[in-house]
């Protein structure tokens, strides 16, 4: 029987406010613990919770991106459970009416475009972490992170596989650092992934029952985790055994799911209003004044790019994969306005490859647009070679000459051979010392004709325009 | 002195007829002497109350007093005070000390007002007759064989008991009126938002509400005055114009139209408490207030309304008493589970458990609509009747409780705490 898996994601990812969702502690990463917890964090009795209204400002935020509607009022409930690291005993999160409702995100999957229902996204408090190693035979509570805001938003059941599952989380995380919501670190867990994963016969419209993996904290644990689980599904089901509702847990040592619990024994959350909090109204407003700050968005800068500059469906999602990236590329096309083309083939290439090399950023790249435009103009007008350009680009990165391009060029004499008649007089050389090639040549050896190019070449240590040896060569040859 | 209203103390402090110093001592003085008997204070502190007296003192001398400025209030244990033992009345915060102070005791503290002392008071505010603190019952200073009533019973019989001039009580379901009616005191519930709520212990968030309790509407207006105030770390909290409460107090009845909905004058009512009413209505119609009689035909469903989702919030409220981070933790166990169940067995009393389970059984799923949704709806409703009651009349009145105070330990409490909110509930419920 084929198979057909069905994907839905539910993502956490971190708000970048400085301070808590309901409280004025610092949200600031890796403080020693219980540092950034103060007695509304450590839920002293008699303290109350007060809306950071930045939180709500990035949920709308989001929202306004995919095309959302933003809820008002939204409520915010009560998520009743006991646990060590959840001081008050219940999660302050949104049910019934969630501040974000629906949308939609379009992903590109081997060069088709698919649209990605969002069923909603909520506003909630993370909770503390509980440390089981290390404490004598106790357990230790860190609840600096207690209070963290977290956006959950949640997609509808529309990927078919995990690349689609995948590229789903990559252009949402692409996303939310797009429009300066969430830092998106990973490894900090800025930006976590719960998958709910069914399969079911292919042509069925029936969904099977789903599985709940949670707590995915990488793009690369987020496919082998859907990839083990529909295995797992399937291999269950052709054996003829039926699969349990459950929530399961990835174990990236093992490559394998677990189970972590079960339908039966899921808590009843008893969600209710919370009393301390009032309903969440949002005037229009402030939605409209939200809007105009947000920047061009990614799908948006990806169809211009493929629009007014003729770059290919892939070199635009490539260069909008991140807005820095974007803004790299758009800066360096401003001061060279007629080579896009070269200018992504630039950054794409030689920036990301340096750049992913060293492990940092796109804002910590030591070669400003401007100076890459410089490097470029000098190709585009002749001076130097392809080759030489990169030369001359390894020094700009070590920093060598303050990365000025034309000091560079002329302190490695890498400036090329562009005038005719030298070209021409070299080329008369060579031919001269190469007869036999020659005559190969013109009785059919088109071998002869590269041969020759790179005696050339080789005489003028590479400074030789190519095109121009290429044309006087020919000319030279056949004429 | 001790029959002295806050208005004459003010004076005298302030004429350096008295010190703080001087009417602090005299205060603690008559808790030592009488507070064995009735139980009215969890905590005494005289060495922080006489500092603070001698602060006030200060105050008072450099001519920068406010109305409250050394005068010595009681302050209901569920207010989280800084520095002192802050309990709830409960076993579960036996060892509690406040490391910050409420917004109505920072309030007080602003005001210059003296700490005398920390009231005792049912167990989590859940009672009304004072038995299920942790510390003991509480006793009316009127008749030591009754009940002061509840949950804020050890603030009515401070003030009855003249152990303290004036006291903060709070009011969820009635606990500072029907105590004040019980102990002969005066005591308002002021509308929801009015006073913050932070650092004040929650019983059931969206009724809660702390307010003043004394011997005269004229000190309850000077109370409110220093109590009532918008705090931004309270989302509930009302932002309003300041006014100043004791503005109104001698002004006429003249045209005062006073609604009687027949509903709170049901029967069971004591003969006593019947004639008690009655004469006082008579009185307020000698001074030129008319009597409206009317009805508020949602009245009745105040009660189970109440039953449904004050326990419903309690029972979240009270998560957070898990022995982890502060209060009674269970001396051993085996594993965490162990841990949350022994040490919420022994840290919460009988009528508290009684509530949280009632709280959690109504918001579980299968049951929220039928109970928790229903008594929002009816919530509605009943809002609805004060709305339309208010076209007639410009306040509403009725017996506060339908008897006098009962007797300690009359084990029918559990029956009767529950009828005896007939009148107060209905308006906390808008």
């Amino acid at each position: 029987m084929q198979w057909e898996i069905v994907i839905g994601l539910e993502v956490h990812a971190q708000l970048s406010t400085q301070s808590k969702i309901f409280s004025g502690s610092s949200t600031a990463y890796g403080a020693a613990p219980n540092t950034q917890a103060n007695v509304i964090d450590l839920a002293l009795p008699g303290v109350l919770p007060v809306l950071n209204k930045g939180a709500v400002e990035r949920a709308i935020k989001l929202g306004l991106s995919v095309g959302a509607k933003i809820n008002s009022p939204s409520i915010f409930a009560r998520k009743n459970y006991f646990y060590p690291d959840l001081p008050k005993g219940y999660q302050i999160s949104q049910y019934e009416l969630p501040v974000v409702q629906g949308g939609n995100i379009q992903i590109q999957v081997d060069g088709t475009e698919k649209n990605v229902r969002l069923t909603r996204a909520h506003l909630e408090e993370d909770a503390g972490k509980s440390l089981h190693e290390d404490f004598h035979g106790m357990s230790g509570i860190d609840l600096n992170r207690a209070g963290t805001p977290l956006l959950e938003i949640v997609s509808e059941p529309d990927m078919r596989s995990s690349a689609e599952a995948v590229t789903y989380a990559k252009t949402l995380h692409a996303l939310v650092r797009w429009i300066g919501i969430c830092d998106g670190n990973m490894q900090e867990g800025s930006f976590r992934c719960d998958a709910n994963v069914s399969v079911r016969p292919r042509g069925t419209e029936k969904l099977g029952t789903r599985c709940e993996i949670k707590n995915l904290n990488s793009f690369r644990f987020l496919e082998k985790a859907i990839d083990y689980e529909a295995r797992r599904q399937i291999e269950i089901l052709e054996d003829g055994g039926s699969i349990r509702q459950e929530t399961r847990l990835y174990d990236a040592n093992k490559d394998e799911t677990r189970t972590m619990r079960t339908k039966e024994d899921a808590n009843d959350y008893r969600y209710f209003p919370d009393p301390d909090l009032l309903p969440l109204e949002i005037p229009q407003s402030w939605i409209d004044q939200i809007k105009q700050t947000l920047p061009e968005l990614p799908q948006a800068r990806r169809d211009r790019y493929v629009s007014a500059f003729a770059l290919s469906a892939y070199d635009a999602s490539v260069l909008t994969s991140s807005r820095e990236m974007a803004d790299y590329f758009d800066a360096t096309l401003k001061q060279l306005p007629a080579q896009a083309k070269l200018c992504a083939n630039w950054i794409m290439g030689e920036i990301s490859g340096q750049l992913n090399k060293e492990g940092i950023e796109m804002t910590a790249c030591p070669i400003t647009p401007a100076q890459l435009a410089a490097l470029l103009t000098r190709i585009s007008d002749g001076t130097i070679s392809g080759k030489a350009a990169k030369t001359v680009f390894e020094s700009m990165w070590n920093g060598e000459l303050d990365k000025n391009v034309d000091a560079i060029i002329a302190a490695k004499g890498l400036k090329q051979i562009s005038d005719d008649s030298a070209i021409e007089k070299l080329v008369d050389q060579v031919l001269a010392a190469n007869a036999q090639q020659v005559a190969d040549y013109r009785n059919g050896k088109e071998k002869a004709f590269n041969s020759l190019i790179g005696q050339i070449m080789k005489a003028t240590q590479g400074k030789a325009n190519p095109a121009q040896v290429n044309a006087i060569l020919k000319k030279k040859l056949d004429g | 002195m001790f029959n002295a209203s806050l208005k004459q103390l003010s004076l005298q402090l302030a004429e350096k007829k008295i010190s703080s110093t001087e009417l602090t001592t005299e205060f603690l003085n008559r808790i030592k002497a009488l507070n064995p008997e009735y139980n009215a204070f969890i905590t005494v502190n005289e060495e922080i109350s006489l500092a603070q007296a001698q602060a006030a003192d200060k105050i008072l001398a450099s001519g920068q007093a406010g109305q409250l400025t050394g005068i010595p209030i009681a302050q209901k244990d569920i207010f989280c005070t800084k520095g002192w033992l802050t309990t709830c009345g409960s076993k579960m915060l036996s060892n509690f000390v406040s490391p910050y102070d409420a917004g109505v005791i920072e309030r007080f503290n602003q005001a210059g007002a003296v700490n005398i002392g920390k009231t005792n008071m049912d167990e989590f505010a859940m009672g009304s007759s004072n038995e299920t603190s942790f510390y003991g019952l509480v006793k009316n200073p009127w008749d030591v064989t009754a009940v002061p009533g509840g949950s804020s019973g050890g603030a009515a019989c401070a003030v009855a008991a003249r152990l303290a001039p004036a006291a903060t009580g709070t009011d969820t379901g009635g606990s500072i009126r029907q105590p004040a009616a019980l102990c002969g005191i005066s005591g308002i519930k002021p509308t929801y938002g009015l006073v913050s709520r932070y650092g004040m212990i929650a019983f059931a968030s969206s009724l809660d509400q702390g307010g003043p309790m004394a011997k005269s509407a004229e000190d309850l207006a000077l109370l409110l005055n220093v109590m009532v105030g918008f705090d931004p770390r309270d989302s509930t909290s009302l932002q309003r114009d300041t006014e100043d409460y004791a503005r109104d107090l001698q002004k006429p009845l003249t045209g005062l139209r006073i609604g009687l909905p027949k509903e709170y004058f049901a029967k069971g009512m004591s003969k006593d408490v019947e004639s008690a009413i009655e004469k006082a209505l008579d009185e307020y119609r000698k001074l030129g207030a008319e009597t409206v009689e009317g009805s508020r035909p949602n009245a009745p469903l105040a009660i189970p309304v109440y039953y449904v989702l004050a326990p419903a919030e309690a029972s979240s409220n009270l998560s957070r008493f898990d022995g982890v981070r502060y209060g009674h933790r269970a001396k051993s166990y085996s594993d965490l589970a162990d841990m949350y169940r022994k040490s919420r067995a022994e840290g919460f009393g009988a009528e508290v458990k009684r509530r949280i389970l009632i709280g959690t059984y109504v918001l579980s799923h299968g049951y929220y609509d039928a109970y928790y949704i229903k008594a929002q709806k009816l919530r509605r409703l009943i809002a609805q009747d004060f709305a339309e009651a208010y076209k007639q009349c410009d306040i509403i009145m009725g017996p506060t409780t339908p008897t006098v105070a009962f007797n300690l330990g009359e084990k029918k409490a559990v029956i009767q705490s529950r009828c005896i909110y007939r009148t107060f509930i209905p308006a906390r419920l808008i």
